[in-house]
């Protein structure tokens, strides 16, 4: 039956796309749900972890990637790049958010979207860094290759219509353990618990002795971690980057925040599966063109009935 | 202040057209290509093909010197070209009387907004890569094409490449010559490559292939794999792609691998380019990806164009890209229009370009049409292979066989 493979090939389509977007909506939600900020810059935050992926991978040195070594090399980018945008959103956070803490939402929002000019602009320099996984850095703006280091071999067998390759297994490898580890750590530990508070009420919370800068800087920390993982299995899974990708990443998980009802973890989830799937639906059965048309029809509808998204709860930011 | 300039220019007609005076001053030519992005790979050798031009003829003519400016016509933002600063660009041309010559756009939209401009300050306007034929040719674009472009009533514009209304049909004929029988049609939904995508089409129909799906893709998706997917169970043996590289052919070159589909994929000049190729990967291309390109790629050609490899080569120590020869051409082709007219006087040095006949060129003898469109068809077929652009074939000689609308 022809049609339910197709099917079936959409369906693992959708859910690996979606699954990408969920980890970075996961970093947008969480500090909204802490500051009540749309960080726009997390979006480009995400694209400059994929840049520092493909540096650390040719500083490992190009080659031909295969087997253990080239898990390992997952492994590395995987620490290297969550690391890096875990610590560039904290400092992001310290020099442009957090002198504003006490100024109105839009000042905040305005200092954002400043951040993130700054950050695509760091990408583009950095995609003329003359190193041979840049080609060279000749063209700063082009977008880049980034190496197959994960087979794109059928698990099905090869005669199978159905596609379904380690870069799915590894996409959903790494989103479906951290997304249960995040979800312990926000409702289980004793750093959560200080998230939820300052989230709730961060005068209360100060008042009870949380240290609610510190608990801020931790969610950014963490947040940024998330956008660094998912960009390493983006790259891998679509195999290029460019300074650009940012703002559509970043587009799709706000989006997909926004529909789950922003602020909570399961609902950015639920959104972003939403999304990958329609999207995959979309193009597969209509026309791609209309594919943005359907995602944010969705979006509007949910909105008018649901004001606070598919998951988020009225009562949960209000005191 | 304009006031002034142009009655400064008015005298200043006078007087050379009088010839009583010995010329002396300066003419400026400004080319207004995406410098920032991914197109800069090419603008840059047509910089390079410019500036070669000027320096052989010692950046003087008659007594004027010949100044040059590159412009960028692209933003970061965009990393591409940018409406509001070519619309910038155009008006900086216009009012600085100065400027004889305006060299660009490399996008076809571009051209579509500098062209009125330009036109109503009658400064003459060559571009060495636009190839959306409704930008010059009556029938074959938008009902108000091109007359919208020329406000004045009279042609400003000329272009030394072969439009899309050839190039489409070259890129059809390949498919079908190669024995597919179903394609399927991908395109980028902008002027350039909707456009060349319709051509296609239609010459794809009339040479009795089935056409499997026409659509328009989102240029800012992270990947297609679910359109991919579709087109590999429609079973079509081959896909046309109507883009460029900035319009993320790369990535559907990368997706339509990675889901398995191995017919043969077609994409048009504004693919043909190194970036295309990082973009995409190159073990993506291996083997069963084609690139149709207006005229010769540099290794290619003859005489005056292959001599012209060879100084270029000398000057700037790096191969020439396929546009190089464009720009060598078009500042070529003005700079010859200035020697006829000789004289500072816009209006003058456009009539000389509009004369333009039998050429010599580095692409062979031409001339400029009466819709300013060179009278140069020749197209070429080129492969990828180990990474790089392999000449494949001439096509589509003059007179352009059936490439014309019927």
């Amino acid at each position: 039956m022809e049609w339910v493979d197709f099917f079936l090939q959409q369906l693992i389509t959708g859910l690996s796309n979606g699954m990408i977007i969920a980890l970075i909506a996961s970093g947008y939600t969480m500090v909204y749900g802490i500051i009540e900020l749309i960080n726009f810059a997390h979006g480009d935050l995400f694209m400059l972890g994929a840049f520092l992926a493909l540096t650390v991978l040719g500083a490992l040195g190009l080659g031909d990637w295969s087997g253990a070594s080239a898990w390992a090399a997952v492994v590395i980018m995987l620490m290297a790049s969550a690391g890096f945008c875990g610590v560039l959103n904290w400092g992001v956070d310290r020099l442009a958010y957090k002198p504003l803490r006490n100024a109105s939402k839009l000042s905040l929002l305005v200092s954002a979207i400043g951040a993130s000019f700054i950050l695509v602009n760091l990408g583009l320099f950095w995609g003329g860094v003359p190193m041979d996984v840049f080609a060279g850095g000749v063209a700063a703006a082009a977008p880049k290759d980034f190496p197959a280091l994960v087979p794109n071999t059928n698990l099905l067998g090869e005669e199978s219509l159905v596609q379904f390759t380690p870069k799915d297994v590894l996409v959903w490898a790494v989103t479906v353990p951290l997304m249960v580890g995040l979800t312990w750590i926000v409702t289980r530990t004793r750093l959560g618990k200080a998230m939820r508070a300052t989230a709730q009420n961060p005068v209360a919370a100060r008042l009870m002795g949380i240290d609610t800068d510190r608990v801020i800087g931790a969610t950014f920390l963490i947040g940024g971690a998330l956008g660094g993982f998912a960009s390493v299995i983006y790259s891998l899974y679509n195999n290029t980057i460019s300074f650009q990708m940012g703002y559509r990443a970043g587009m799709d998980a706000f989006t997909a925040a926004v529909l789950g009802g922003i602020g909570s973890m399961p609902g950015a989830v639920t959104g972003a599966l939403v999304i990958g799937l329609v999207r995959s639906m979309s193009d597969a059965y209509l026309e791609t063109r209309w594919t943005n048309t359907i995602v944010f029809g969705i979006l509007v509808l949910i909105l008018i009935f649901r004001p606070s998204g598919l998951l988020g709860s009225r009562a949960k930011e209000k005191v | 202040m304009t006031l002034k300039t142009s009655m400064l220019v008015a005298v200043l007609a006078l007087a050379s057209s009088a010839g009583a005076l010995a010329q002396s001053g300066t003419l400026k030519i400004v080319s207004s290509l995406p410098r920032t992005g991914s197109a800069n790979a090419q603008t840059g050798t047509i910089v390079n093909g410019i500036k070669m031009a000027i320096n052989e003829v010692g950046g003087k003519i008659d007594g004027y010197e010949i100044v040059y400016e590159d412009w960028d016509d692209a933003s970061p933002q965009r990393g591409n070209w940018d409406p509001t600063v070519e619309a910038q660009n155009a008006n900086k041309a216009v009012t600085d009387s100065t400027i004889i010559g305006y060299i660009g756009t490399f996008n076809s939209g571009a051209a579509k907004i500098a062209m009125p401009e330009l036109n109503k300050a009658g400064l003459v306007m060559i571009s060495p890569a636009n190839t959306y034929s409704g930008l010059t040719k009556p029938g074959m674009g938008e009902a108000n094409e091109p007359m919208i472009y020329r406000p004045s009533g009279s042609i400003n514009y000329f272009r030394v490449v072969p439009t899309d209304d050839l190039q489409g049909p070259v890129a059809a004929e390949h498919v079908a010559g190669s024995g597919a029988k179903k394609v399927f049609i991908l395109h980028d939904r902008e002027l350039y490559g909707k456009g060349i995508a319709d051509v296609f089409q239609k010459r794809a129909k009339e040479l009795g292939l089935e056409v499997a799906g026409f659509e328009g893709i989102d240029t800012k998706a992270s990947n297609y794999k679910s359109l991919c997917q579709k087109i590999k169970f429609s079973k079509a043996d081959a896909v046309f792609f109507g883009g460029t590289t900035q319009s993320n052919g790369g990535q559907v070159a990368k997706d339509l691998r990675s889901v398995g589909f191995t017919g043969m994929l077609v994409v048009p000049d504004g693919c043909r380019e190194e970036a295309f190729i990082q973009a995409a990967g190159a073990s993506n291309l291996e083997g069963n990806t084609f690139v149709t390109f207006g005229g010769l790629p540099p290794e290619q050609l003859t005489g005056r164009g292959a001599k012209f490899c060879e100084g270029y080569r000398t000057m700037f120590g790096t191969e020439p890209e396929a546009y190089a020869v464009y720009g060598y051409e078009a500042a070529r082709v003005l700079l010859d229009a200035i020697k006829r007219a000789s004289t500072k006087d816009r209006t003058a040095i456009l009539k000389a370009v509009a004369e333009t006949k039998d050429f010599d060129g580095a692409l062979g003898t031409w001339s400029f049409d009466a819709n300013g469109d060179t009278t140069n068809r020749v197209f070429s077929i080129s492969s990828v292979k180990g990474g790089k652009f392999v000449f494949e074939r001439r096509a589509g000689d003059a007179p352009a066989g059936g490439a014309k609308t019927e």
